[in-house]
């Protein structure tokens, strides 16, 4: 509405106001020359490593993955060959299947455990809350090799304490890690232990934002904790929520060294991922082309999920 | 009213029952805590009893969480194994020298990219988020080639130029500079100070949170690197002490020594909790704030 009379101004205005328009655009450019000028000292130095040693090498893995490369030969562009390989081989659809199952186990498992944690930890009533958040906190710090190291030892069959207190109580495990069925979630479990509370620190600064009236009006309207923790907690983490997401299934598409370490992939293959086979076909068999062409699944694998969840935190802000 | 539970109210207002219902729920939220504190710190402790244990107390069955006595003798063990003191250097080059050159690189970066309005800015930006989906893995093979057709396999130059730089760190950084008070910055540019002046002694003190943090996840991860310094070293002596210690649990056939790997983990642990323990206050803070924007 106010934009009409300014208009009508500017065309009786006429030509001398172009004229001053003119000369302000000038201002401008120079003025945009500058900034330019003065970004290019800032940017630069990152930007060429990023370019030669990101942008490039992800260019140059698209190339080899239509190559047979291996290391030694000369490379010879084989087309498809290697996607089409991979696509019919049980081995590398088994690889990625167990992808998508570890990422299945340690998503959920991993954010419900931080957040329960959090929300423990931001109870005011807490002895020792600092002690214990640090505590929490510390198996984040540790390599994910001594990490798998010590949790190996835990619950080897022969030595460890946790088959032989389990079997205390009455529960017989089996060798975890040559169970095809409980290595998998053995491999989880010691990367949730080792994330977890790093995730929860995370939540635990988001829970700060959750405005404390909300809890209260809600208590007044009668909702009981759970109600609370549905319309009040989950509503309010939801930034946080969306940065958790996002940065635990990175870390679980890219799982690699508790896998080498405890189970090199086995028993039977069944926590070979994605990424082992790209490290094993890559720099053990040398097969370069078919690891740069898997490692470019991984990446669609990645992007689907990032994708979905942007599109899920949109549909939920559109909701609000 | 009588339903609601609001916690400014005092105690006493309530009846007893009520009361003793909020104390047991304190009692069971400091069990619960005490609990998941415990099985964070254990396989901590495990490292450590083992390390120091003898071989028959650490084979013994049933096994018994400390041994019957304490020995130092898996430590000369380590020391045969691997080449510790040539890996630990290793380890702090690589750590230090990323988080140093990294910080210095994303910090310039992030610089103008939150205060400078330079043309392509949001096309720079839009192409780093599409860098950081990148996962590195996808890099492997080729960083490998590129790195071995330059001679830089093997050699710590190698291992960390290609980490110079990363765009986590970028945002990470960015996201801490945007949020010191614009006021300080513009009385700075009337001032006539030019931007590497504004970056240096007003944006780069301001956001020091920022720089701790981001310098304790790059060393941090650095330090704990497993499969990049196994990938770029031909040898044990050019290793990181982490790829060390994987490898030498690779190559044992058989039963594990497990004193030696747990002794040999306790030495690669112990210099990051050291400095952990110095920062971990501000650092731990540094990562809460990281998550609150996005």
């Amino acid at each position: 509405m106010p934009s009409a009379p300014s208009v009508a101004s500017t065309r009786v205005a006429g030509a001398p106001q172009r004229a001053v328009d003119v000369e302000g655009l000038r201002r401008l450019r120079r003025r945009q020359r500058q900034w330019d000028r003065k970004a290019i000292g800032f940017v630069a130095p990152a930007l060429l490593i990023l370019v030669v040693f990101v942008l490039y090498p992800t260019l140059y893995a698209l190339g080899i993955s239509f190559t047979n490369a291996s290391g030694f030969n000369v490379p010879e562009l084989v087309g498809l060959d290697n996607y089409v390989r991979i696509f019919t081989s049980a081995d590398t659809l088994r690889a990625i299947g167990n992808t998508l199952w570890y990422v299945v186990l340690y998503m959920p498992t991993t954010i419900a455990c931080a957040l329960a944690v959090a929300m423990l930890l931001n109870r005011s009533d807490l002895l020792m809350r600092g002690m214990m958040r640090t505590v929490i906190f510390v198996p984040f710090i540790i390599s994910m090799a001594v990490a798998a190291l010590a949790w190996g030892f835990i619950v080897d069959p022969h030595i460890g304490v946790l088959p032989y207190w389990l079997s205390r109580v009455g529960i017989h495990v089996p060798d975890l890690l040559s169970s095809p069925t409980w290595a998998m979630p053995t491999v989880v479990l010691v990367a949730v232990w080792k994330n977890f509370g790093y995730f929860m620190v995370i939540f635990l600064a988001g829970l700060q934002n959750v405005p404390r009236e909300l809890y209260e009006a809600a208590s007044i309207d009668g909702a009981g904790s759970w109600r609370r923790f549905l319309s009040v907690t989950l509503p309010g983490l939801r930034p946080t929520m969306t940065y958790v997401v996002v940065l635990v299934a990175n870390g679980a598409f890219q799982a690699f060294d508790q896998i080498y370490i405890m189970t090199k992939g086995g028993p039977m293959r069944t926590t070979e991922t994605v990424v082992y086979r790209v490290y094993s076909e890559g720099f053990t068999n040398f097969k370069m082309g078919e690891a740069s062409a898997l490692s470019f699944i991984l990446m669609g694998l990645t992007l689907v999920v990032g994708v979905a969840q942007l599109v899920v935190s949109r549909r939920q802000e559109r909701d609000m | 009213m009588a339903m609601t539970r609001s916690l400014s109210r005092p105690p006493s207002a309530r009846g007893g029952g009520r009361r003793r219902h909020r104390l047991m729920g304190t009692v069971a939220a400091n069990i619960a805590v005490l609990a998941v504190a415990v099985v964070a710190a254990f396989p901590i402790l495990v490292v450590v009893v083992t390390a120091l244990s003898p071989q028959q107390d650490v084979l013994s069955w049933p096994p018994a969480l400390f041994p019957q006595s304490w020995t130092l003798s898996n430590v000369p063990g380590v020391f045969e194994r691997l080449p510790v003191w040539q890996e630990l250097g290793n380890t702090v080059m690589l750590s230090v020298s990323v988080t140093v050159l990294s910080l210095v690189l994303d910090s310039l970066m992030a610089y103008a990219l939150a205060f400078i309005p330079f043309r392509g800015r949001s096309a720079l930006f839009v192409t780093l988020i599409v860098t950081m989906m990148i996962p590195f893995q996808t890099l492997l093979v080729p960083l490998y080639k590129m790195l071995s057709a330059f001679g830089l396999v093997g050699t710590m130059v190698g291992m960390v130029i290609p980490r110079a730089a990363d765009v986590m760190g970028i945002f990470l950084l960015r996201q801490f500079f945007i949020q010191i008070p614009q006021d300080l910055h513009n009385a700075a540019r009337i001032d006539g100070a030019s931007e590497f002046r504004i970056y240096r002694s007003i944006v780069l003190p301001n956001a020091a949170a920022g720089l701790l943090t981001l310098g304790m996840f790059n060393f941090i991860g650095n330090w704990n690197d497993m499969l990049w310094p196994m990938v770029m070293s031909n040898s044990a002596e050019e290793r990181t002490l982490t790829a060390g210690l994987a490898l030498l649990n690779g190559t044992s056939l058989g039963t594990i020594p497990y004193g030696v790997t747990m002794a040999g983990s306790l030495i690669s642990v112990i210099p990051l909790v050291v400095v952990f323990a110095f920062i971990q206050k501000r650092f731990i803070e540094g990562v809460a704030s990281t998550g609150i924007k996005g």
